[in-house]
């Protein structure tokens, strides 16, 4: 099994003006994610609003380079590669948006949507790029008709289709997912889901599935990794997160889902407070102003990601921290 | 007497490629102290159907029903005047985007006393206190303090509470809530949820909750109607409709919850919710029904135990359904 994906410490830091006669503030928007992502598997990466999720997605895609850590792609380094070299790996990883009505440009006909990855990232013809792009209209369910088209003309299933066969022209290892689903209505969302995993199957890729829905992250990934706040605060298998979860954040996110069975009544957990601003995070655990479970030593230091099971796991009231420091 | 009455609510939209009906033919009731849930995909008519009930459609839509009454009074005769006394204090509504429902020129608390001051008539010291009362009841710490700030500075769970601050200001006796939570996180939806929840045990106000979630529903309903493409395909309890759907719509509507799957592979209901241009004769669902009949085709359903089908399921099994062969044919 090859990595597609390494990435060790991932960091990427903003600046953000705060007026003329401050010091510009230091938004820590990915602070340390260390993972792997095989060929052929799906990582989840969960969290809410302002966690993280999409900056990740950004430094995987190499949009924007990571300011630390080190992130290898298909077996070659990435932070501090030559232009030439990112040239040759950003075709590797391609991207499907979270809202098909904003990532199509209205006055492109679908086809040509297509081909501009050919025409960009490769040196083939034209007749070759319209026989590819028709093939792979074919093979995501758009009909043959549809490839003179423009974006307005199509539901948002068919356009989210037509996001993914765009991402696939170039025939990359690494897709990464933003919210792919969000957008859509339960029985289209079930097609695009089954769409992706026949994909996944027959093209051997590699999945970073950014998502909010727990419901279909469960049914999708492979491994989860839950972010809050720039952190990881939970990273494991599927079974092992969804059935035994040991975070307190993991615990609140899964009771908070709503299961669509009347007859199962279980507590919610309903987390007090809202996301802390990035740009002031709380001292130590960052998530401790909302946790059931906060105690002293959450208020003074930043957890480390630690192995639990098979998980790994950043909670001192899981690990317990070593007994000099609490008592500080 | 029921809260609210609907027969045969009709909505039609003039379009400039024609008439679009939007709405076809829905019946609801809503009763004091009750959650009603209405569940259907984006175009199934739910938002627009409440929208009729609150006036608030613009000039293009045509209204039409053989009965919309709340409290026994029928609001399709009202004059704009007599409706604006009712609206907005015995019938409020909350929107699905907070920060784009609320007016970013105006703090909160003048939007909150706004209407305090035009329905009850409250002196301007009467209307703080109360704002305030109001922002702390939804769970707003400090609420002195933000009732001077404007929506732009709050996060979209506290505007979502502003905004249920607002309708239930002068105490509604119905609220309508359209996709409350759609626009915001796991954990704040779960608040929001509650909150609402809340508010109706205490109150004893009817709450209509109009979603695409069926987690949702599961949570808060009791009674839950599941519309498809304007029309109302099925009523029924949350715990039946759960357990033994009556519509193949619903059936395959919950079939299709990631939740529900066995497999890799969801069982999805293929093609889409029909347009306006491709709106089959017979029964709406028919081409996508995996039950349809030459029947089903050509002949709209009938109500049948509470579902529009040909063959409404019980126990998974379609009642009177010639049979797979007659389906393929």
């Amino acid at each position: 099994m090859s990595l597609a994906v390494s990435a060790r410490n991932l960091t990427r830091h903003y600046s953000v003006s705060r007026g003329p006669f401050r010091d510009p503030a230091t938004v820590k928007a990915l602070d340390g994610a260390s993972f792997t992502l095989a060929r052929g598997k799906t990582l989840a990466v969960v969290g809410e609003s302002g966690c993280g999720k999409s900056t990740l997605a950004r430094a995987i895609t190499m949009i924007e380079p990571p300011t630390a850590g080190e992130l290898t792609i298909s077996g070659q380094t990435v932070v501090g590669a030559s232009a030439a070299t990112l040239r040759a790996l950003r075709p590797r990883v391609q991207m499907v948006f979270q809202n098909p009505y904003g990532s199509l440009n209205p006055r492109q006909k679908i086809g040509h949507a297509l081909e501009e990855p050919l025409r960009v990232n490769t040196g083939l013809g034209a007749s070759e790029r319209t026989a590819r792009a028709r093939a792979m209209m074919a093979a995501v369910g758009l009909r043959p008709e549809h490839y003179d088209r423009y974006p307005h003309m199509f539901s948002g299933g068919q356009r989210q289709r037509i996001a993914i066969a765009r991402a696939l022209m170039v025939e990359p290892e690494v897709l990464v997912l933003d919210e792919p689903v969000s957008a859509l209505d339960v029985s289209i969302q079930a097609q695009v889901l089954n769409l992706l995993a026949d994909l996944q199957e027959k093209h051997n890729l590699a999945y970073l599935f950014i998502s909010h829905d727990l419901s279909v992250v469960r049914h999708i990934a492979d491994e989860v990794m839950v972010m809050y706040l720039g952190r990881v605060v939970e990273h494991g298998p599927r079974a092992a997160v969804f059935e035994n979860p040991q975070h307190p954040y993991t615990q609140a996110l899964l009771s908070a889902t709503p299961q669509p069975d009347p007859t199962r009544r279980r507590e919610r957990i309903v987390l007090a407070g809202e996301l802390p601003s990035p740009l002031n995070p709380p001292e130590g655990c960052s998530f401790h102003p909302r946790c059931p479970l906060c105690f002293a030593p959450c208020r003074q230091m930043p957890p480390a990601l630690l192995a639990e099971g098979t998980s790994l796991v950043a909670c001192h009231a899981v690990n317990p921290p070593p007994a000099d420091t609490e008592a500080v | 007497m029921a809260l609210l009455d609907i027969e045969d609510l009709e909505v039609t939209f003039r379009t400039s490629s024609g008439q679009f009906r939007a709405v076809d033919g829905v019946s609801l009731h809503v009763d004091a102290g009750e959650v009603l849930a209405i569940v259907g995909e984006s175009g199934s008519g739910k938002s627009v159907a409440m929208l009729a009930v609150m006036g608030l459609l613009p000039w293009t839509a045509q209204v039409s029903a053989r009965r919309m009454a709340f409290e026994g009074r029928d609001l399709l005769g009202l004059t704009a005047r007599e409706r604006r006394k009712i609206i907005g204090k015995d019938i409020a509504m909350i929107f699905q985007e907070p920060t784009s429902s609320l007016n970013p020129c105006f703090t909160v608390g003048f939007q909150i006393t706004e209407a305090l001051r035009t329905h009850l008539g409250l002196d301007h010291r009467a209307c703080q206190t109360r704002a305030a009362e109001l922002l702390q009841l939804v769970g707003i710490p400090a609420p002195e303090q933000r009732l001077k700030a404007f929506p732009h500075q709050l996060s979209g769970g506290m505007n979502q509470r502003v905004m249920i601050a607002i309708a239930i200001a002068c105490n509604p006796k119905l609220l309508i809530a359209d996709e409350p939570t759609t626009a915001l996180d796991v954990t704040i939806q779960a608040q929001i949820l509650e909150l609402l929840v809340k508010l109706q045990a205490d109150t004893g106000m009817g709450l209509v909750l109009i979603t695409h979630s069926m987690g949702v529903v599961a949570e808060t309903a009791r009674r839950v109607s599941v519309q498809y493409a304007g029309q109302k395909v099925e009523e029924q309890t949350v715990a039946d409709l759960f357990r033994d759907p009556r519509h193949p719509y619903t059936a395959a509507l919950l079939a299709a919850l990631p939740e529900r799957a066995v497999g890799r592979r969801l069982p999805s209901i293929p093609g889409v919710v029909p347009g306006q241009f491709d709106r089959p004769p017979g029964c709406l669902f028919a081409p996508r029904c995996a039950l349809a009949t030459p029947l089903c085709h050509t002949t709209p359903p009938p109500r049948r135990e509470g579902a529009l089908c040909h063959y409404p399921l019980h126990d998974g099994i379609a009642q009177g359904h010639p049979g797979r062969k007659e389906t393929a044919a």
